[in-house]
């Protein structure tokens, strides 16, 4: 038994980390240009398909081939650089934001032949602040990029990234209090299914529960998911916040000194923070896996079409949050260094405390 | 033993290693940030041994303050220092004689305390399965038996926090 359990969590760390999230970060590349092209009213690549054909499928070939691309180029590590740490900073923009896909639930169960296969790795307790913690290790990656880097403006990156960091760290971590609160659970797995009887966080229209308390507790939970997107958006580094790598100020930021792979690794890193990100906020504000209207979720021994369409809820959900992050990129200039800095401290941090008690207050009167 | 235990004896070894290198490199580097790096490093290695000890709240909380948020400001200064010099300096004979001397008082304390027991002698009870999770325990312990010191603790860090605002203001006058 213990060995069919090891096998199956390693079957499981396989296929989700490197047969749903690696393919999903490189389409969502594509899927950033191929948006990107469309606001901006161009073609976007559209004909990378099946080689030495006229299949263009749409350029999905292209991440492949932007794979292949980045691989073959010459790897060049300037002279005036501190050798160890160039090399480590890549490794370590990319290794938390895979890590904490851990705890993600994908789904429900796979009920097959008789065994239930939870879609999620590690069923921990403590789910979000796992989340933040492994997350809050990805800013060495950048500070040291900035750091080893050795030169101006990857260092003034550096230096912005960490205070950007840190400081919306505070508002996304208040942010989720009174959700925790409302749930009373700090596992995502319990989390999920709690919004599976109940009704999705955000829209609570269906399944049980009282009607006033519902309908009050839609205020602070929209204030959190307000404050806990936008400081996501900073936490990845991504326009209107990403000031660590500004091009028109920083060249390319903290990784202006970077080619070839070693590059694409800080790329990738981003899309895999926004993925988690997106994952993160779907599991806690949209349901997570389940169906909307409640569907199916009377049923307690889940047969093996629902834990397949809930997968495929989940997906769903991800993927259109990504599309918002896109969205956002490209429809929103980017915010000047101290306006970022009054929004996560002066307003982000107090808007968040005061919801606290907010959600305290209903959740204690409108029993 | 059973599989399981062999398993969890050996990631004790590795993480314990970890944490032992992390530590011994922070003494040993002569350039901080990797000093800085070896902490960090030895902070993860403790984390996981609690973790394995089923502390699944302090060995994230350990992560999420220790190594994501106060290492991140340790860094964020150190990088702003003259490499060069700190890599130059050399320690005098009454830093080395003080260290010495905090270190074996240290050591002899913890051989005082630890004589006492032989390995395996304290063996801990197994949770029941249906006990609250640890987060809903020390948070419960928090708010009702030690509900005092947590708000003596935040008055104080807020009285910190005042001072240090009160001195930096006060230099840039």
């Amino acid at each position: 038994m213990d060995w069919i359990n090891i096998a199956v969590t390693l079957i499981k760390i396989v296929v989700l980390t490197f047969m749903v999230l690696l393919p999903m970060i490189a389409y969502s590349v594509w899927a950033e240009r191929r948006v990107a092209a469309k606001i901006q009213n161009r073609v976007g690549p559209n004909r990378t398909g099946i080689p030495f054909t006229k299949f263009g499928l749409f350029g999905l070939g292209q991440p492949i081939a932007d794979g292949l691309k980045f691989i073959f180029k010459e790897d060049l590590t300037p002279a005036h650089v501190r050798t160890g740490y160039f090399w480590l900073a890549p490794a370590l923009t990319m290794v938390p934001a895979l890590m904490t896909c851990a705890v993600i639930p994908f789904g429900s169960e796979l009920n097959i032949a008789g065994y239930k296969i939870p879609l999620v790795i590690a069923d921990l307790n403590v789910g979000p602040l796992f989340i933040f913690a492994i997350a809050s290790l990805s800013v060495y990656g950048i500070v040291l990029a900035g750091w080893a880097s050795n030169s101006k403006y990857p260092f003034l990156g550096g230096v912005r990234s960490t205070s950007q960091m840190i400081s919306y760290e505070i508002s996304l971590g208040l942010s989720i209090v009174p959700i925790i609160m409302i749930f009373g659970e700090l596992n995502l797995t319990e989390i999920v299914k709690w919004q599976d009887a109940n009704g999705w966080l955000l829209f609570p229209f269906w399944g049980g529960g009282e009607f006033w308390q519902e309908a009050l507790l839609l205020i602070p939970v929209v204030i959190s998911f307000v404050i806990f997107t936008v400081s996501m958006f900073a936490e990845t580094n991504r326009l209107p916040f990403d000031l660590p790598e500004c091009e028109t100020e920083l060249v390319a930021g903290y990784h202006t000194e970077y080619s070839s792979m070693k590059f694409a690794l800080f790329f990738l890193g981003e899309y895999a923070a926004m993925i988690i990100g997106s994952g993160l906020a779907v599991t806690l504000f949209l349901g997570g896996w389940s169906l909307p209207f409640g569907i199916g979720s009377e049923l307690v021994d889940k047969p093996l079409w629902l834990g397949i369409a809930h997968f495929f809820s989940f997906l769903i959900k991800m993927i259109g949050f990504i599309l918002f992050f896109i969205w956002v990129r490209w429809s929103l200039p980017r915010f000047r260094y101290d306006q970022l800095m009054r929004l996560g401290w002066v307003f982000f941090f107090e808007i968040a405390l005061a919801n606290v008690f907010l959600t305290a207050f209903i959740l204690l009167y409108f029993n | 033993m059973e599989q399981a235990e062999v398993m969890l004896d050996l990631l004790f070894y590795i993480f314990s290693a970890i944490a032992v290198a992390g530590a011994l490199g922070v003494i040993v580097n002569k350039n901080p940030v990797t000093s800085a790096f070896c902490l960090i490093a030895a902070f993860i290695g403790l984390a996981a041994l609690f973790i394995q000890l089923d502390a699944y709240l302090v060995g994230i909380i350990q992560i999420l303050v220790y190594g994501g948020a106060v290492m991140v400001l340790f860094l964020f200064i150190i990088m702003l220092m003259d490499m060069a010099s700190e890599e130059r300096r050399r320690f005098g004979l009454g830093a080395v004689a003080a260290g010495l001397l905090v270190s074996v008082v240290f050591v002899v304390q913890l051989l005082r305390v630890l004589g006492d027991y032989s390995p395996g002698s304290k063996v801990l009870g197994v949770l029941p399965a249906d006990a609250a999770t640890d987060v809903e325990q020390i948070g419960k312990l928090m708010f009702t038996q030690y509900y005092f010191p947590v708000q003596v603790v935040g008055v104080l860090l807020l009285i910190a926090t005042i001072g240090v605002i009160v001195l930096s203001k006060r230099e840039l006058k």
